[in-house]
């Protein structure tokens, strides 16, 4: 306990002297978040001079071993550097794929070669990463997907479309699920996880636009793309068993976005009376009406019920406990409560919610009408409700095919 | 607030469910019913929980109890409230015996919670009246002056364990309008007592009640529990107490009911499949599943709120208990209809779940009261 204590010292002096103080505050200022890349969007220039500093530390991915771009630290120690980041409102050094999903994937099943690399280079926010395995033809059958990979000499020749890519269009490399046996009795045998460089030869990448205008996402077209045979990751054949592993930090990562729209405090020190809604209500005149009094009481609970659950989950493990089947609920319910936020909020907004540009329409209208279309989505995205539930009813209730 | 059970509270956890098993199985209940036992519970079985400690849970050690809080007592609750126990842990301990604890004078609590504790007592607290719904300032029931004390005038409603009960703490109004905080004051009535009328009542989940007449009954002064006019705080604290132990209760009866529909799901065979392989039942099990979880958090984060005094525990405790009704209800009514035709029968337990779930739902406020409440603590 007292290593940790200065640990925190020295961070916290670090933080407090190197970081520039106009980052402080800016935790969830997307101007502030260092994507990176080849070709990086616009951010602070702060920000920027923090990732160097904290890229030099190992402190991007404080856990990751340091010959790969890491400090080699323990969960604990690399959360007492979120603990003093948090302090000072400071945004991460670096977001992205790279870091969350194919950085921990190529931890465990890459190549020592790929692991040299491309951990270092997403540690210093030099490329960034995005994901392909959705096809239009392979939503909730993942499985079933057929972009076909095929060998030639020391390479594989890639042919398909991905589609759902996000940041697919400002993104350097993609890792994906390619088909390299047709044959396969079962079609999850015969899947394989590959890293491919999208300024190879044959790749095209269009944005897709949604019911709520401009999206993130993206589909990749493949004609005749060379990959070499190196960049497979595990072993050819054996893809799914790394595409579940990374799934599964996927949907606790959304899981934790969504649950009550990013709030972090403990339950305990829960400040009541700062409740959006309900301030909502009370500035559109809706606070009376005792149905969405109700709706919002309801919710607030939810919502609360929700965060204690995540806490719960938290408490378990910090206590050494087995994980308890409470987290296969986190990515449904924490993304049904979002859409009822949304769906609240337009009810106590009223037709004013309904604006999608002219006058007359204040800018929180016009966003709140593309919130509530965007939040559509996240019953879908990350594994759909319906598949969730499966997932609760086979492998928690233990419930037959 | 850490939301994980304590080394000594899983050992708790361990005991109760064994005696739940072995000394009180759900077929207690059904025999009690059977039988029109006027208690709906055993005193001898109370009495083998009271030599367990179990009791005295929560009264402080001057008292005579084990100075643990609601932590414990929800543990307790719920591996009680797996087979339907019956005996008065809410209406002696959590409801009587805490309002004497919480108000009586050193006498009343020397001369009451000893035996309470030790099971050879029961008390039962009346403060539910007609019209009221769930407020628990609406007190109509009267205390008058009279030389040397006061007079009781009313009726108290559905009294839990009224029946059979050697005492009651009764809710009246000493001054004040109908629906007024001040004014409402405890009083002690022993049974016997010249102009107190005991009707015995079954509640539909197969528990005991009474309607209890207070027909001029004269009490002394010294019969006043706490300060005269200042009982509603009294009422509330101790009520929202013994709600968070009811909530304890239902996070077992829940439990119970939807593991017995699991094994069902997996053991029924019709159109030569186990019918919980049909999607239709597994996603409405899964949802089950989410409330049940939810409602946990809720009942531990309520207890330890409580125990801990945080500014707004009394959310805590509406949130606990809006989620366990309509989870209990929830799990329980789905259990019936997923038995399909013998969930309806008598001889089924399953329907002792959903009887059971609907009173609880009732008891100290639904999820409207409840929704309502924290609202308001909330300030919307």
């Amino acid at each position: 306990m007292a290593d940790l204590e200065a640990l925190a010292a020295q961070i916290r002096a670090v933080l407090e002297k190197e970081v520039s103080a106009n980052l402080r505050g800016k935790a969830a200022d997307p101007k502030a978040h260092v994507w990176g890349g080849r070709r990086p969007a616009a951010v602070y220039p702060e920000a920027l001079e923090w990732l160097a500093l904290a890229a030099k530390r190992g402190w991007t991915a404080p856990t990751w071993p340091k010959e790969y771009g890491g400090a080699a630290w323990t969960r604990e120690e690399a959360k007492v550097l979120e603990g003093e980041i948090a302090r000072l409102d400071l945004p991460p050094p670096l977001v992205g794929f790279g870091l969350t999903m194919i950085g921990p994937t190529l931890l465990q099943f890459g190549s020592e070669a790929l692991k040299r690399e491309h951990l270092p280079r997403i540690t210093r926010g030099e490329i960034r990463w995005c994901q392909g395995y959705s096809e239009p033809n392979a939503g909730s059958d993942l499985a079933s997907l057929q972009t076909t990979a095929v060998r030639d000499g020391d390479e594989y020749v890639v042919n398909g479309q991905k589609i759902w890519t996000s940041y697919g269009d400002l993104s350097d490399w993609m890792f994906m699920l390619v088909r390299t046996d047709p044959a396969a009795k079962k079609k999850q045998v015969g899947i394989t996880f590959l890293l491919v460089d999208l300024a190879t030869r044959g790749v095209e990448v269009r944005p897709i636009r949604l019911i709520s205008g401009a999206s993130p996402f993206c589909e990749t077209f493949f004609a005749d793309v060379r990959v070499p045979v190196v960049n497979v990751v595990g072993e050819v054949n054996a893809g799914w068993t790394v595409a579940k592993a990374l799934l599964g930090h996927e949907r606790s990562m959304i899981a934790s976005v969504m649950g009550s729209g990013g709030r972090r405090d403990v339950p305990g020190a829960w400040d009541l009376a700062s409740n959006r809604l309900a301030a909502l209500a009370r500035e559109q005149g809706a606070a009376d009406d005792p149905l969405l009094r109700d709706r919002i009481a309801q919710l607030s609970m939810d919502e609360l019920c929700f965060q204690l659950t995540v806490q719960r989950a938290a408490d378990g493990a910090a206590a050494g406990q087995r994980p308890g089947p409470e987290s296969s609920m986190f990515k449904l319910y924490g993304t049904e409560l979002n859409q009822r936020r949304q769906e609240l909020m337009l009810a106590i907004r009223g037709p004013q919610a309904l604006g999608w540009e002219g006058a007359g329409f204040s800018a929180d209208d016009l966003q709140q009408a593309r919130d509530w279309l965007r939040s559509r989505g996240n019953s879908i995205e990350g594994g759909t409700s319906e598949v969730q539930l499966n997932v609760i009813a086979k492998q928690v209730l233990g419930l037959p095919d | 607030m850490r939301l994980v059970l304590t080394e000594d509270q899983r050992e708790l956890r361990k005991t109760a469910s064994a005696f739940a098993a072995d000394r009180s199985p759900l077929s207690r209940v059904r025999k009690l019913r059977d039988a029109g036992d006027r208690l709906g519970y055993s005193r001898d079985v109370w009495r083998q929980m009271a030599d367990l400690g179990w009791t005295g849970v929560c009264f402080a050690e001057a008292d005579g109890g084990a100075g643990l809080g609601l932590a414990e007592v929800v543990v307790l609750a719920e591996a009680l409230g797996r087979t339907l126990t019956p005996e008065p842990l809410l209406s002696s301990v959590m409801l009587a015996g805490q309002a004497l604890a919480a108000a009586g004078t050193d006498r009343q609590r020397a001369e009451l919670l000893p035996p309470l504790i030790a099971g050879k007592i029961v008390l039962a607290l009346a403060f539910q009246e007609r019209g009221a719904r769930f407020d628990l300032h609406r007190v109509s029931t009267r205390a008058e002056g009279a030389p040397g004390g006061y007079r009781l005038v009313g009726t108290k409603i559905q009294v839990m364990d009224g029946a059979g009960a050697d005492g009651f703490v009764v809710v009246a109004r000493t001054s004040g309008a109908a629906a007024d905080v001040e004014g409402i004051s405890l009083f002690y009535v022993p049974t016997g007592a010249a102009g107190l009328r005991v009707e015995g009542q079954h509640r539909l989940d197969g528990r005991g009640c009474a309607l209890v007449g207070l027909e001029g009954v004269e009490v002394p002064a010294a019969s006043l529990i706490g300060e005269l006019g200042k009982g509603a705080a009294v009422v509330d604290s101790v009520v929202d107490r013994a709600t968070v132990a009811l909530c304890g209760e239902t996070l077992g009866g829940m439990s119970e009911a939807f593991e017995r529909t699991l094994a069902y799901l997996k053991e029924r065979v019709q159109f030569g499949v186990a019918i919980g392989s049909f999607q239709a039942l597994k996603h409405r099990a899964a949802r089950v599943f989410v409330e049940i979880e939810l409602a946990r958090s809720a009942v531990m984060a309520a207890a330890r709120a409580v125990d801990e005094r945080a500014p707004h525990a009394a959310a805590f405790v509406s949130a606990a208990k809006a989620r366990c009704s309509d989870a209990y209800v929830l799990a329980a009514n789905e259990a019936v209809q997923m038995h399909g035709g013998i969930g309806m029968t008598d001889e089924h337990d399953i329907g002792f779940f959903m009887k059971r779930a609907r009173v609880a739902e009732m008891t100290f406020g639904d999820g409207a009261y409840h929704r309502d409440r924290f609202a308001r603590i909330c300030g919307f």
